[in-house]
């Protein structure tokens, strides 16, 4: 058997008297899709958040490649090759795409214009961003300096999804990717997901739409309670019993992943 | 189930062109409105070559020459300089009530570190300079550590600084003839200098290079594109991967700086070291008039500060041209005032992005 990409083990995280993480484990195997699904109130976002730096669990301990790791911010996550494209997508509205993109990261141009003047690299930069949106199909785009609020839902989730594609080599992150999105709209992300898993890098994806986890996902993380309730293949299961196992009307028969 | 799971087969009939960004054709009106959109200060040029084309028009060549027109230029230096650093404020969503009050107070402190200390003058200005990239500093730190509203912060800070400059100059002025004699360095941005019947100063030549320099900085640097995202959304700046503390404390030291520069230009102006200097009252009104007319959204991160530059310069049109034409001062406070309005409204419009 493969050693996970990402490991966790005994996450702990407490808000006051909430326990939002008891003892919760946690495994990515190398190039798959992972759906993470729960109740609200299961503690799904706090485990994501502890993955990508956002939260720093009390307790536990998170291996990347078998190394031990430990963010104490979602920049240091990325330091590491962990993209998060989160729900509210994190862009600012009235930048282009271009800037977007490389928000945080941005290019100087080589010689003394960039180290002298620290001018940006905007011939680079666009030309980057747009060969990685037309990587993911987005090949239309006429105009990469447009601003980002001039786009559509889906549109803009395509540009958080491609950023994080572009710089996440080791793991991306999505956290209700089409959850705001229609149905058209839905098909195309769920399009990107998969492309991106093509590549080779592994996925972890928050999801309460059943139809779309079922689709993509190689493997699901049932979350109940704080921890890891079991690990389930789409395949042997079907969608009501995954909604069986994460409100607690039913308990897995059998555990897929050891314990 | 089966009928659930497969509700998305029927999507492959319909038209793929979820994605595409083509531009469709939105007619003359909706192409304005894309380039107002793009270029904000456009609006305030037009208003201004507008100002200056009916003042020339109706007040003829006392107007339109070199040497009323480069008047202005020197009338709103000043002026010019604090919109600057006003515009930097407005562009991360804040706002500085301090700006003129720290000019003044830098002057203050240029003129009596030289003639109480008996610093060199040079020595004078670089801590006159680092007393108010300080107090920025300060600002800053309050705006972005403590969390308190910049206005709140500014406020404050505007009557702490006023009343610090008036206790610590016992309110006396230093008098242009002693600053002539005893330390000219002091009045350097004063120097003037004639190109055909245009008259210059060393002043208006820092005001025109630091809009460029910032021009330069808001739009070709990491810097600048940070500002931007900053006042945007700050919360998807800082998970986006940029250092909102940093960017905020940059910018308030550096309005700091730039309001000090401003109290040095002061000191060029009006050659004398003055506390009760009107800028230390009114110059953050004005600097934020001068914004507000340049299209800079008090919301934050939209605007550039071309347009400050262009608002400045047409509050000076205004007050020059009705001068001329000797109509009644108020006259001219009445159209800021419809100006100001006018120019909320049409940023309210840019903003509504069309479909």
């Amino acid at each position: 058997m493969t050693d996970p990409i990402l490991k966790a083990r005994g996450l702990v995280k407490r808000y006051g008297r909430v326990t939002a993480l008891d003892r919760c484990d946690f495994d990515l195997m190398p190039g798959e899709i992972l759906a993470v699904i729960g109740d609200n109130g299961a503690g799904k976002s706090t485990l994501i958040k502890a993955i990508s730096g956002a939260v720093v669990p009390d307790e536990g301990n998170i291996w990347l490649d078998g190394k031990p790791v430990s963010f104490s911010s979602p920049i240091q996550a990325r330091d590491h090759g962990i993209e998060t494209v989160y729900q509210t997508l994190a862009m600012s509205p009235a930048l282009s795409i271009a800037d977007n993109m490389f928000m945080g990261r941005e290019l100087r141009r080589p010689g003394w214009r960039g180290k002298v003047l620290r001018q940006l690299d905007r011939p680079k930069m666009e030309e980057i961003a747009r060969q990685k949106l037309s990587d993911l199909g987005l090949m239309t785009i006429q105009n990469i300096n447009q601003a980002v609020e001039t786009l559509s839902g889906g549109q803009r989730q395509g540009v958080a999804v491609a950023r994080a594609a572009a710089f996440g080599s080791r793991v991306i992150i999505l956290d209700e990717p089409t959850a705001a999105l229609g149905v058209k709209e839905s098909r195309r992300v769920l399009e990107l997901i998969l492309d991106v898993k093509s590549r080779g890098i592994p996925i972890i994806l928050i999801s309460h739409n059943m139809p779309h986890v079922f689709e993509v996902a190689d493997r699901i993380h049932v979350h109940r309670l704080g921890r890891r309730l079991c690990v389930i293949d789409p395949k042997n299961h079907t969608m009501s019993d995954a909604v069986a196992y994460m409100t607690g009307a039913e308990t897995p028969p059998e555990v897929l992943q050891p314990a | 189930m089966s009928k659930t799971e497969n509700y998305e087969a029927r999507l492959s009939g319909a038209s793929s062109e979820v994605a595409s960004f083509d531009e469709h054709e939105k007619g003359l009106f909706g192409r304005l409105h894309h380039l107002l959109h793009t270029t904000p200060a456009l609006v305030p040029l037009i208003v201004l070559v507008t100002a200056i084309v009916i003042f020339g028009l109706v007040l003829g060549s006392k107007f339109f020459s070199p040497f009323a027109l480069t008047l202005i230029l020197q009338q709103v230096q000043i002026v010019g300089v604090l919109a600057a650093a006003q515009s930097l404020i407005i562009l991360t969503a804040g706002i500085d009530l301090s700006v003129g009050a720290i000019a003044v107070l830098c002057s203050v402190v240029m003129g009596k570190f030289t003639f109480d200390y008996g610093l060199p003058p040079f020595i004078a200005v670089v801590l006159g300079l680092t007393v108010g990239t300080a107090i920025g500093g300060l600002n800053g730190w309050l705006v972005s550590k403590v969390k308190l509203p910049p206005f709140i912060v500014t406020l404050g800070m505007w009557q702490i600084v006023l009343a610090a400059n008036y206790l610590y100059s016992a309110n006396e002025t230093i008098r242009s003839q002693d600053i002539e004699e005893q330390a000219p360095f002091l009045q350097f941005l004063g120097t003037t200098f004639d190109i055909g019947g245009a008259r210059l100063t060393l002043g208006v030549v820092a005001m025109v290079v630091l809009v460029a320099a910032l021009a330069y900085a808001l739009r070709a640097t990491a810097w600048g594109r940070h500002v931007y995202a900053v006042g945007d959304d700050p919360e998807a700046a800082e998970l986006a991967g940029v250092s909102v503390h940093r960017t905020l404390m940059s910018v308030y030291m550096l309005v700091g700086f730039i309001c000090a520069l401003a109290g040095w230009v002061m000191i060029g102006r009006f050659g004398s070291v003055s506390p009760s200097a009107t800028t230390g009252v009114i110059g953050n009104i004005q600097a934020i008039t001068a914004v507000v007319i340049g299209g800079i959204s008090l919301f934050g991160g939209r605007g550039s500060i071309l347009g400050a530059f262009f608002g400045a310069l047409i509050v000076g049109v205004f007050e020059l041209g009705l001068r001329m034409a000797g109509a009644n001062p108020q006259w001219t406070f009445l159209l800021i005032g419809v100006l100001i309005i006018g120019a909320v409204a049409v940023d309210q419009w840019i903003r509504k992005v069309s479909a």
